[in-house]
Formats: C-alpha cells, sequence, structure tokens
C-alpha cells in the first residue's frame, strides 16, 4: 500500500503523475454528466471513485478511455495529452479499463481470450501464418497472469460457462494482459456476493506497486481497505476529494452518500 | 470440463487445437471417392467443390469474424468475370488466370472493406445487399464487355500445366477445383488457428472489449474482408474456367442468398461448415430439380428452418457437439 502522505495533495504532486483529467466536461443532450473535472492519478496510486447511483462515474471512465469524447476538457497520459486518440490507441499506451457489466469473450475460453489480448499488445494479433500455438512467450505471460488471478485451473474453460465470481477476475485479467501503466476499474466485484467480493479485492491489492489504480465501489468497507485516496462525484461534479479518514469525517460526504447507502 | 486439462501445458493445449484430426483426413480422402464411385457426376463434383471454397470465403468473414454479407457474390462474379475476360482476350493460361482474378476481387475487396469495417448488424445487411445489387446491374449494364444477360461467351482455356484439357466428363475440371479447394482450404485453417485467426474470433464474440484490449478491430476486418473478397473470386475464376462460360447469375443476389444458406446449414465459424453445406445443397439441388424443377426451393426452405430450429450451429456444429458427448463417456 502508498504512504499515508498521499493523502494530501500537496504531497501528490511531488510524485510522477500517470493520468490527469483537466476540465472534463461532458452533457447528454441538457443533461451535464462531467462538469468540469480535475483529477491527478500519481503513480502507482490506489484511487477510489465514489459517489450515487448516477453520479457519472463510470461516464467518467468512459471519456479516460477514450470510448466517449468529451464536450471539452482533455486527459493526458503519462504527460502526454491522447484526447484525440481512440480507445485502442490509449489502451497501447497504457491506460486500460474493466467494465461494469461483463464485456467478455463469451465463446472463447479464459486462456484464448488472455493470449488474445497479449498477442494484441505484442503487436502480433495480424499474423495469420503462424499458429497461436507457436507463440510459446506470449501463452506463457498469459497464463501467468491467469495463474495470479488464480483462474489457472479454469482457463481451458469457455467464459460463458465460468461461475460469475471468476468471469469478474477474467475482466481484470483481460484488462493486464494489455501491460497498463494505469487501470481503471469499473466496479470489479459488482453482482458477486458480499463474502467473495473481498476476493476479487485482494487480487486487486496484489497487483504491482507500479500500477496505477482508480476503481468505483459501493461497498465503504471495501473502499476504505483498499483505497489510499478517495474521489466523491456527484451529479457529474467532484464533490471532494482526500484520505479515507478525511472522507469519513465529512459531514458533506455522510450526507450526500453514506447517509443513503443502499448497496452492501 | 476437460479432465486432463492440469496436465496439459497451456501450450501444448493450444498447439493440439489445431492439430489434424482423423475425422478431417477422413473427409478429404472422400472427396477422392466421385472419381470411382460416380464418374458421371464429376461436373457436379465440380461445381460442389467451387462453390465449397465460395462457401469457405463467406466463413471467413461471417463465420469467424462475424460480418454479415448479402452481397458476397459481387466478388465471385468479379472473379469470374475478370478470368473469362483475360481468357477471351486471348490469355488462356487458367492458373494465371486465377491468380489475377483473385487479386481483382481482392482489390475490390479492399476498397469495399472500408465502408464495411464501419458498420454492423442491419446496416451492414442493407449495405452489402445494396452492393451486391450494383455489381448485378453493372454487369448487367455492361453488356459489351460482360455479354450483359446472354452471358460472356469465347472463353477458352488452355490445358492445366499445359497437360491436362478440360474434357467433357469433368475429369480435369473436378481435379483441378478440388486442388484449388483443397490448397485455399490449407491456408485458411492456418489463417483460423493463427493469431490474426483468433482476433477474428474475437470480434465476433465482443465487438466492444476489443478496443478495451488494444485491438484496431477495423483494421483485422479489412484484411479478412479482402482475403475473403479474394477467395471468393478465385472460386468465381474456377467457375468461369471449367464451364468456359460465365453468366449473370454468378453476380446474382440468388447466389448471396444461397451461400449464406449453405453456410447456415453446414455451420458458420467451423470451417467444414461451409464444406459439408454447400455439398448438401448442391446435391439436394441436383436431386429435387430433378424431381419438380419449379419447386425444389421448398425442400431447401424446409431443410433450412429445421436445420436452424434443430441444429442452432448446423450440421457440423451438431455433429461435433454429439461427437464430443460421446468422446467424454
Amino acid at each position: 500500500m502508498s504512504t499515508p502522505s498521499l493523502a494530501k495533495k500537496d504531497a501528490a504532486t511531488d510524485r510522477a503523475i500517470a493520468l490527469t483529467t483537466r476540465g472534463l466536461t461532458k452533457s447528454f443532450g441538457s443533461l451535464p454528466v462531467a462538469r468540469n473535472i480535475e483529477i491527478s492519478l500519481p503513480v502507482g496510486a490506489r484511487y477510489a471513485l465514489i459517489g450515487p447511483n448516477g453520479a457519472g462515474k463510470t461516464t467518467l471512465i468512459n471519456l479516460m478511455t477514450g470510448m466517449l469524447a468529451p464536450n471539452a476538457g482533455q486527459i493526458l497520459l503519462g504527460g502526454k495529452d491522447v484526447t484525440a486518440l481512440g480507445p485502442q490507441d490509449r489502451v497501447r499506451r497504457g491506460l486500460a479499463r474493466t467494465f461494469q457489466i461483463n464485456t467478455l469473450f463469451a465463446g472463447l475460453n479464459a486462456l484464448e481470450a488472455v493470449t488474445l489480448a497479449v498477442l494484441e499488445q505484442r503487436g502480433l494479433s495480424g499474423q495469420f501464418w503462424r499458429g497461436v500455438g507457436s507463440h510459446g512467450e506470449a501463452i506463457e505471460e498469459a497464463y501467468d497472469i491467469l495463474r495470479r488471478l488464480r483462474l489457472g485451473d479454469s482457463c481451458y474453460q469457455v467464459t460463458r460457462e465460468l461461475p460469475y465470481g471468476r468471469q469478474r477476475l477474467l475482466e481484470i485479467a483481460l484488462a493486464l494482459a494489455t501491460r497498463p501503466k494505469v487501470l481503471l476499474l469499473d466496479e470489479p466485484a459488482a453482482g458477486v456476493p458480499q463474502e467473495e467480493s473481498g476476493e476479487v479485492f485482494e487480487a486487486v491489492a496484489s497487483l504491482s506497486d507500479d500500477l496505477t489504480l482508480l476503481f468505483i465501489e459501493h461497498d465503504m468497507h471495501v473502499v476504505f481497505r483498499f483505497a489510499s485516496h478517495i474521489i466523491v462525484l456527484v451529479s457529474g461534479a467532484i464533490f471532494t476529494e482526500g484520505s479515507p479518514a478525511e472522507i469519513a469525517a465529512d459531514p458533506g460526504v455522510r450526507e450526500v452518500y453514506l447517509g443513503k447507502r443502499k448497496h452492501g | 470440463m476437460i479432465p486432463a486439462a492440469t496436465t496439459v501445458t497451456p501450450q501444448a493445449y493450444l498447439q493440439a487445437r489445431s492439430r489434424w484430426h482423423p475425422l478431417e483426413i477422413a473427409f478429404w480422402l472422400a472427396t477422392l471417392l466421385p472419381f470411382v464411385l460416380f464418374p458421371n457426376y464429376l461436373s457436379l463434383a465440380s461445381q460442389i467443390a467451387i462453390t465449397a471454397l465460395f462457401a469457405l470465403s463467406l466463413d471467413i468473414i461471417l463465420g469467424y469474424a462475424g460480418i454479415v454479407s448479402l452481397g458476397h457474390a459481387a466478388f465471385f462474379g468479379i472473379g469470374a468475370y475478370t478470368a473469362g475476360l483475360i481468357s477471351k482476350f486471348g490469355w488462356g493460361e487458367p492458373i494465371s488466370g486465377l491468380i489475377v482474378a483473385a487479386a481483382v476481387a481482392g482489390l475490390v475487396g479492399f476498397a469495399v472493406s472500408f465502408v464495411i469495417a464501419r458498420f454492423r448488424h442491419f446496416t451492414l445487411i442493407m449495405i452489402t445487399l445494396g452492393l451486391g445489387l450494383l455489381a448485378f446491374e453493372a454487369a448487367n449494364r455492361a453488356h459489351w464487355l460482360t455479354g450483359g444477360s446472354d452471358g460472356l461467351q469465347g472463353i477458352s482455356i488452355w490445358p492445366v500445366l499445359g497437360l491436362f484439357k478440360f474434357d467433357l466428363y469433368g475429369y480435369t475440371a473436378y481435379t483441378y477445383s478440388l486442388a484449388v479447394l483443397f490448397v485455399v482450404f490449407l491456408g485458411a485453417r492456418r489463417l483460423i488457428n493463427s493469431p490474426f485467426g483468433l482476433a477474428l474470433r474475437g470480434i465476433r464474440e465482443n465487438w466492444v472489449r476489443m478496443p478495451a484490449i488494444g485491438a484496431d478491430s477495423r483494421a483485422h476486418i479489412r484484411k479478412a474482408y479482402t482475403i475473403a473478397a479474394a477467395i471468393a473470386g478465385l472460386a468465381g475464376a474456377v467457375l468461369a474456367q471449367t464451364t468456359e462460360n460465365v453468366s449473370l447469375e454468378s453476380i446474382s443476389f440468388q447466389r448471396s442468398a444461397d451461400v449464406l444458406v449453405m453456410l447456415v446449414l453446414g455451420g458458420a465459424g467451423r470451417l467444414y461448415g461451409g464444406l459439408v453445406g454447400a455439398i448438401i445443397f448442391m446435391v439436394a439441388r441436383d436431386q429435387f430439380s430433378g424431381i419438380a424443377p419449379q419447386y425444389w426451393y421448398f425442400w431447401i426452405g424446409v431443410l433450412l428452418i429445421t436445420v436452424v430450429m434443430v441444429l442452432p450451429n448446423g450440421i457440423v456444429g451438431g455433429l461435433s457437439h454429439i461427437y464430443g458427448r460421446w468422446r467424454r463417456k
């Protein structure tokens, strides 16, 4: 885990910044879903993004990853402006995400799916004259990722037949196969029974310290346990941000969010 | 699911998936049977091999990448007319004719692929349907070049490799069509088992996830579409050369629809689906049209509805499912 001093914004600035958004703004018609969002993720961060339903958390991830185009503002990855780049180009520059609703390759097994992602990362996916089976290193890398997420023994099973909890882990495995520098997790344990959601987050917590993480999560126990810094989003705008202790003590947050907790 | 999974290394597992199955070898040996068993039907056998090749080309884009096409005959027709015209203007050497025809069809496919790669589903069905109709009317209109509804006449193909003349019985025709089918099949099989083939399956399985793993789906689709168009052109060229005739039928909507039916019957996305579908469709057409020439599509309709209702993955899909369960017992 990161140092507690991360909680203070000024302390964070002297570390290298992995991802920055500047004045990110988006509306769907007349409905603003992102208002002037300014976020800086220092390298190795473990940030949580919380907020009531409809606050625009997933929208923010869609904007950061390029799945939605902002009306205004910029996204900088490692100091370079990536606002004009498409999603796949951002992934290749090290910005990966997972999906709140499983977005997997239903008919591929876990090994094939992660191997595909590794082959894409290595720029080998256009090759059509050699068998997949001859790319030993890529397969080994894929299997390694699967094993780290404890999917090793179910990697030959077709994705759609995997238990739901394992599918959630495969979501993360696919993202890791792109060798991300920044990983945005959209409710990684969504739909997983509470007793098992810890397992998903243990897997998240065991990821490399160099990896910058931002995750959306509703379960406040999980948030306080795994996040070093919390950003609270309300109605498309940043309501406040700070260390878990600061957020827990903030009466405003209590009112808008903690007070009417319905998840968990 | 697979009990021995823990004892197999991941690489060995993936390698085993592309290994030749004894049933595959049996299938290809069986394609030689018409020479012995049905020497009077070699022309039909040749037509089947050509149609199977055409179905194989559609399988690459529809079965593997999930890109629907209702106008695939456009490329078949372009290949057929190209091969026919080369011969008509004095160059009757068949193999070079094939290569040129495939190149022309592939080039047109490449140009079209920029449009294709941008759309999905219903829009794509309409676009490909429209393109198919455009190609048909262009061929119909260009009477001076294609012979329009009279067909392209005056094709004369030289002996294959300077040795084998196309005979009346279809010995050379079937040998030639089967050889082209087999060579292309080997290539397609390699492609399907390659990283590129895996990427195509990824596009089919989840279009949204592909960019999120850094994949450029559109580039993949353009490539697959170009390859499929070239193979379709090759099939058309073989038809033109073996029959020494190109009719408007070769570029018609009917042909686009038929090949789709064959692929669905046989099972899309399994390489052999188009081949088996072509055999069933063509034999059924031959037999039923002998009984009732006007109404033979009735039986194809019955067959199609039955298969899609009972075997959603087609005949090959159903058979491999049964075989898989039998193996596990």
